[in-house]
C-alpha cells in the first residue's frame, strides 16, 4: 500500500518516516526531493513516500499523487505563524482528483514543545470541520519522543483494511 | 570490424538487434508501468534499457517528454533491486540535461551515496553531480568532501571524476575540495591517485606557480600510480613548453627519468613527451631508443605506439628516425597492417630516392587490406615524397591514380586528390599527367564536393597547359552527365578557358549557349553571366570577373548578409566591404607532432561573437579588418590589458581585453578613458561591470573615423579607470564597503595605415594592374630611411603599410603591394629602395581612386 507523508518544511516528516521504519530518531537535513522507504507495521507493508516540504518542492507533490491509498499530513503545532499556509496547502491538495479516495491522517506534531497549539486548535486552524466525504482522523504526536505515532498507525491500518 | 560484419549477417537472418525497431512514443507510454506497486523490476529494467538505447541512438526528447520520463523514473526509487537501481542512475544521468526540475532526486541520491550499499555509492555520486547545478552544489559539498577521501576506491574515484566535471561550471567551489583531493593523491589505489591529481592540477591550471609547486613536489616523491605519472609527465612537459629557460631543466630530467620506469605506459608517455618538446636530435636519443625497443616488442599495441610516434617524428627530425631504419624494415611484414603501414611510410619519409621504388612495391602488396585511415597516411607520405623527389613524379602519380581507382570513402579520395593537386601545382613536369589522372577520376566520381574542386582546378590550370582543348571535353562531359552543383562548376571551368584562350572562345561560346537551356537555375545563371562577360570582349572586365576574382571570406560574407538584411534590407549590398578570404596558411600536414591543434579560424570570425556586446554593431557592416592584439601593459603587472583594433568601413572599435591578476581585488565599473585625436569622434563605450580575479573582461570603445583618410593616422592616450573592492583571496567574495576609485596608465594605442588596409597577394598580373591604374590619382615622394640595410628597410616599409613582405631586385629593391582600403577603394603601392650615401633612399608611389588614401600611404611612411 502506498502512503504519502506531506506537510510544510520542518514539520518533522522525515523524522516520522525513519521513526516508523527503524524505530529510532535519526538526524535529518532538509529533504530536497523525496525519501521512499518500505515500512512494516503489524504485518502490513507500506510503501511510504516522504516528500520535501520547502516552497520550491511543493509543486512536485502532485507528481507522486497517483495510486495513493493514504496521506499522512504533518503539522508543526509550534509554528503558529505558518499554520495558515499549512491549511492552504492541505485544502489545495485535497481538491486533487487523484487523491479523492485517499484516507487522511493529520498529525499535530511537536506536542512536546512549550506553547504549541493543542489538537483542537490545530483541528480548527486547518478547517477540518469543513471536511466532508473523507475518512480522516487527527492525532497529537511527538516524533522525537515517539508519542502518538502508534495510535495513528493503528487507526490507519484498520481504516485501510476496512476499506478492502 | 569483424563484430560489425557479424551484426550485419545477423540482421539478414532476422535475429539481430532486439532494440532495432523501437518507437519513441511507445516507450514513453511504457514508463507508466513505473507507477505500479509493487515494482516489477525485470520489466522496468528492460524499459529503462530501451530508453537509454534510444537516447544513445541520438533520438531527441522534448523537454516535456524528458521531464515526464524523468519523473516516472524517480518512482522506481521504491524498489530495492540493485540492477534496477543502477539503471535508474544511468537514466537520471542521461535525462538530467534534457529534463526540468531534476533536483527532485537530490535527497534520494544523497542517501544512496552515503548509505551502506557499496554498489550504489559510486554510481549515486555520478548521478548526483550530473543533476546538481552550482547553486545546489553547496548543499552536497560536505558529502563530496567525505566521498573524495573515502576508503572505497570506486567511491573516491567517482567523486574525484565528478569534481573534475563540475569544475567546468563551478571552478571556485571545486577548488575548495583541493585539500581532500590532495590527500587522495597519496592513495594506494592507482586510479584514485590519478584522478586526484587530475582534480588538483585542474584547479591550478590558471596558476602557473602553483602548478610548478605541484609538479616539483610530486616529481621528487615516490609517486606510484602509473596513470598519475603519465599525467604528471604531461604537466611537466607543458611547463617545459612554456618556459625555454634553464629553469625547466629539472622537469626534463624528471621526464627522462621516467623512461626507466617499469610500467610501459609511463615509458611511452615519457618518450612521447620528449619527442614533442622542441629539442635537438641529440636530446631525443634516449626517447628514440625506447621507441625503437617498442618496435621490437611482442605486443602489437607497443609496436603500433612505437611506429606511430616515430612516424610523426620524421617530420621534425628525419635523421633521428633514420637510426631506427633496421627495426622499421622488420615491421614492414608485420601481421598488423596498421603497424606495417606506419613503418613503410616512415621509411619512405626518411629513406633515399633509390629505396622509393622498392618500398612502393611493398605498399602496393597490402594497400587493399588496410583501413581508409591508414590509406590516408600512405597518401600523405607519397605527397611528401612528391615534393622531396620531384624526379619520381611519374611512378608516384601513377600509384596515386591507381589508388584513386580503388574503392574508398570521401576523406580518402579527397586526400589522394589533394596529393595530386599539390603535385600539379608544385611540379611543372607533372602537371599534364596529373591533370590527366584527375580528368579520368572525375569521369566516375561520386563525391560532388571533390568533383567541384577538381573542376575548379582544371579551370585554373587547364588553360595554361599545352593542349587546353583536351580538358574541355572532360569538363563538358560533366555538364551532360552530372548533378546541378557539378554542372555549375563545369560551366565556370569552361568559362575560364574562354577567358584565357582566345582561340577557343568561339567553341566555348557554343558550349555556354547550350548551358543556358539547363534545368538548374544556378547552371543557367552562370552560363548567361559568363556569356555576357565574354561577349563584351573587354579584357579588364573579363580579368576582374572571370580570371582573377576576389573571394570574400564565406563565414564573414554570410554574417554580413544577415546583418544587412536585418538592418537595411532596402539598400544595395556592397560586396567590397566584406574581407576577402585569407591566403590559406600552408598547413603542413607533416608537422603533426602536436596531438591537439585548434581549428584555424580567422581573427574576424573569432571576435565577431565578442563584438556582439557592442550595441548597434550590426549597423556598422562587417568588420573590415581585425588586427593582432597589442599589449598595453608590461607582462607581469597588476592588470593586463591588450588592445584589439576592429576596423569597419567608417568606424573603429577598440576592444580592450583586461585581466585582473590580483586575487585580493575585485574591479568594478571598468572603463578605458581615451584621449581622442582631432577628427575622431567617440560615439559609445561599453564598460566592464565586474572584473574578478583571473577572469578576462572586455571594454569596448566605438569611434567614428575622420572624414578625410589623412586625419585617420593618430595616437590615442589611454588610461584604465575603475573602482576597487577588496575581497577575500580564498573565496573571491568582496568585503563590505564601497570600495575606492583608482586608475592605471596604459600605453598609447596607435592607428596607422596597416590597420586600415587589407592586402591582396601580389601575382604576376601586378604590372598590368599598375599600368591600368595609371589614370587614377597618384601620390609619390622620396624619403631617406633610417635603416642602413636595404632588406631591413624594405621589410619595415611593408610592415608599416600592412602589405606582405615581398622585395625583388638586387641593387634597387622594388616592393610591390596592393590591397583594399576600408570601405572598398582599391589601392596600389610601389616602393623602390636603393642604398645612397650610407643610408637608404626610397621612392614611394601610391595609386588609388581616392586621392586622400594614396596620400595617406605616403604620410604613414613619412
Amino acid at each position: 500500500m502506498r502512503i504519502l507523508i506531506l506537510g510544510l518544511d520542518g514539520a518533522g516528516k522525515t523524522t516520522i518516516l525513519y521513526k516508523l521504519q527503524v524505530g529510532e530518531v535519526v538526524t535529518t537535513i532538509p529533504t530536497i526531493g523525496f525519501n521512499v522507504e518500505q515500512v512494516t507495521y503489524k504485518n502490513l507493508k507500506f510503501q511510504v513516500w516522504d516528500l520535501g516540504g520547502q516552497t520550491s518542492i511543493r509543486p512536485y507533490w502532485r507528481c507522486y499523487y497517483g495510486n495513493t491509498d493514504a496521506i499522512i499530513y504533518v503539522v508543526d503545532s509550534a509554528d503558529r505563524d505558518r499554520i495558515g499556509i499549512s491549511k492552504d496547502e492541505l485544502v489545495h491538495m485535497l481538491r486533487e482528483e487523484e487523491l479523492a479516495n485517499a484516507i487522511l491522517v493529520v498529525l499535530a506534531n511537536k506536542q512536546d514543545m512549550a506553547g504549541c497549539l493543542s489538537v483542537a486548535e490545530v483541528h480548527q486552524a486547518l478547517g477540518l470541520d469543513a471536511l466532508r466525504d473523507r475518512t480522516f482522523q487527527i492525532f497529537k504526536t511527538s516524533a522525537v519522543k515517539g508519542e502518538g505515532l502508534d495510535q495513528a498507525m493503528d487507526w490507519l491500518s484498520n481504516a485501510l483494511q476496512a476499506r478492502k | 570490424m569483424s563484430s560489425f560484419k557479424r551484426d550485419k549477417k545477423e540482421e539478414e537472418d532476422g535475429g539481430g538487434n532486439p532494440f532495432q525497431s523501437l518507437d519513441k512514443t511507445t516507450i514513453l507510454q511504457e514508463t507508466r508501468y513505473f507507477n505500479e506497486t509493487p515494482v516489477n523490476h525485470r520489466k522496468c529494467t528492460h524499459i529503462l534499457t530501451k530508453i537509454l538505447y534510444l537516447l544513445n541512438q541520438g533520438e531527441k526528447l522534448t523537454t516535456q517528454e524528458a521531464t515526464d520520463a524523468f519523473f516516472a523514473t524517480t518512482k522506481l526509487f521504491q524498489s530495492k533491486d540493485v540492477v534496477l537501481r543502477r539503471m535508474v542512475y544511468l537514466c537520471i544521468k542521461e535525462l538530467s540535461s534534457m529534463a526540468q526540475d531534476v533536483i527532485i532526486v537530490t535527497s534520494s541520491l544523497t542517501k544512496d551515496m552515503t548509505g551502506k550499499e557499496d554498489l550504489y555509492r559510486a554510481a549515486a555520486i555520478r548521478a548526483l553531480c550530473s543533476i546538481t547545478d552550482s547553486t545546489m552544489l553547496q548543499a552536497i559539498e560536505r558529502y563530496m568532501k567525505q566521498a573524495i577521501v573515502d576508503k572505497n576506491p570506486a567511491v573516491s574515484s567517482a567523486a574525484l571524476v565528478s569534481a573534475l566535471h563540475l569544475s567546468n561550471t563551478a571552478p571556485d567551489l571545486v577548488r575548495r575540495w583541493a585539500n581532500e583531493a590532495q590527500e587522495a593523491i597519496s592513495s594506494d589505489n592507482a586510479m584514485v591517485s590519478y584522478h586526484a591529481l587530475g582534480v588538483v592540477a585542474g584547479s591550478r591550471k590558471n596558476d602557473k606557480l602553483a602548478t610548478v609547486k605541484l609538479v616539483t613536489k610530486l616529481a621528487r616523491s615516490p609517486f606510484k600510480s602509473p596513470y598519475g605519472l603519465c599525467l604528471l609527465i604531461r604537466l611537466a612537459a607543458q611547463l617545459v613548453d612554456n618556459d625555454e629557460s634553464e629553469a625547466s631543466q629539472p622537469y626534463i630530467e624528471f621526464i627522462e627519468c621516467c623512461l626507466r620506469h617499469k610500467s610501459e605506459i609511463v615509458i611511452y608517455e615519457a618518450a612521447h613527451a620528449i619527442v614533442n618538446l622542441r629539442k635537438t636530435a641529440r636530446d631525443l636519443a634516449p626517447a628514440v631508443s625506447v621507441l625503437q625497443l617498442f618496435c621490437g616488442s611482442s605486443k602489437a599495441s607497443l609496436r603500433l605506439a612505437g611506429a606511430r610516434t616515430l612516424a610523426r617524428l620524421t617530420a621534425k627530425h628525419p635523421t633521428a628516425v633514420a637510426a631506427c631504419a633496421v627495426d622499421l624494415e622488420n615491421l614492414i611484414s608485420d601481421s598488423n597492417r596498421s603497424v606495417a603501414t606506419l613503418a613503410v611510410t616512415t621509411l619512405l619519409a626518411t629513406g633515399a630516392e633509390s629505396s622509393v621504388d622498392r618500398l612502393m612495391k611493398q605498399i602496393a602488396s597490402f594497400v587493399s587490406e588496410i583501413s581508409d585511415e591508414f590509406k590516408i597516411v600512405v597518401v600523405r607520405a607519397i605527397r611528401r615524397l612528391c615534393s622531396k623527389f620531384p624526379r619520381k613524379h611519374q611512378s608516384l602519380a601513377a600509384f596515386l591514380a591507381g589508388m584513386l581507382r580503388d574503392e574508398g570513402g570521401l576523406e580518402y579520395k579527397a586526400a589522394i586528390a589533394d596529393a595530386i593537386i599539390a603535385l600539379v601545382e608544385e611540379n611543372p613536369d607533372a602537371k599534364e599527367s596529373g591533370l590527366a589522372h584527375l580528368c579520368e577520376f572525375i569521369e566516375d566520381c561520386e563525391h560532388t564536393a571533390l568533383a567541384v574542386r577538381i573542376l575548379h582546378l582544371l579551370g585554373r590550370e587547364g588553360p595554361r597547359s599545352r593542349q587546353p582543348s583536351r580538358y574541355i571535353r572532360f569538363i563538358y562531359n560533366r555538364v551532360i552527365l552530372e548533378s546541378g552543383p557539378v554542372r555549375a562548376a563545369a560551366v565556370s571551368a569552361v568559362a575560364q578557358f574562354g577567358a584565357a584562350r582566345p582561340e577557343l572562345l568561339p567553341n566555348v561560346r557554343v558550349l555556354l549557349a547550350r548551358c543556358t537551356l539547363d534545368d538548374d537555375d544556378e547552371v543557367r545563371d552562370r552560363a548567361i553571366y559568363y556569356s555576357a562577360i565574354l561577349d563584351t570582349g573587354d579584357r579588364d572586365l573579363i580579368n576582374e570577373y572571370i580570371v582573377d576574382v576576389a573571394r570574400p571570406n564565406p563565414v564573414l560574407l554570410e554574417k554580413a548578409l544577415r546583418d544587412h538584411l536585418a538592418t537595411r534590407p532596402d539598400e544595395a549590398f556592397d560586396l567590397m566591404t566584406v574581407p576577402t578570404a585569407e591566403q590559406p596558411q600552408e598547413a603542413d600536414v607533416a608537422v603533426e607532432v602536436e596531438p591537439r591543434r585548434p581549428v584555424q579560424i580567422s581573427r574576424e570570425e573569432k571576435y565577431s561573437e565578442q563584438l556582439a556586446a557592442v550595441p548597434g554593431i550590426e549597423r556598422l557592416g562587417p568588420a573590415f579588418k581585425t588586427s593582432e592584439p597589442v599589449d598595453l601593459t608590461e607582462a607581469e603587472t597588476e592588470y593586463r590589458v591588450r588592445c584589439v583594433k576592429h576596423v569597419f568601413a567608417k568606424h573603429l572599435v577598440l576592444q580592450f581585453e583586461c585581466v585582473n591578476t590580483l586575487s585580493e581585488q575585485l574591479l568594478q565599473n571598468v572603463r578605458v578613458k581615451l584621449e581622442v585625436p582631432a577628427g575622431y569622434n567617440l560615439l559609445y563605450e561599453v564598460r566592464c561591470e565586474k572584473l574578478p580575479y583571473d577572469k578576462p573582461g572586455n571594454v569596448f570603445c566605438l569611434l567614428e573615423f575622420p572624414e578625410s583618410a589623412i586625419d585617420s593616422l593618430g595616437t590615442f592616450g589611454a588610461t584604465l579607470d575603475f573602482s576597487v573592492r577588496d575581497c577575500d583571496p580564498t573565496t573571491g567574495l568582496p568585503e563590505a564597503g564601497e570600495g575606492y576609485e583608482d586608475s592605471y596608465p596604459l600605453e598609447e594605442v596607435e592607428i596607422g595605415c596597416a590597420e586600415q588596409i587589407r592586402s591582396r597577394p601580389v601575382n604576376e598580373e601586378w604590372d598590368a594592374t599598375w599600368e591600368r591604374a595609371a589614370s587614377a590619382p597618384e601620390a609619390s615622394d622620396t624619403f631617406v630611411l633610417s635603416q642602413n640595410d636595404v632588406n631591413e628597410a624594405a621589410k619595415a616599409v611593408c610592415e608599416h603599410l600592412g602589405i606582405p613582405v615581398s622585395a625583388t631586385g638586387d641593387a634597387v629593391k622594388e616592393v610591390r603591394g596592393g590591397g583594399m582600403w576600408r570601405g572598398g577603394a582599391p589601392v596600389l603601392v610601389r616602393a623602390r629602395l636603393a642604398v645612397a650615401g650610407g643610408g637608404v633612399t626610397m621612392h614611394l608611389a601610391a595609386r588609388s581612386p581616392r586621392e586622400d588614401v594614396a596620400q595617406l600611404l605616403l604620410a604613414a611612411v613619412g
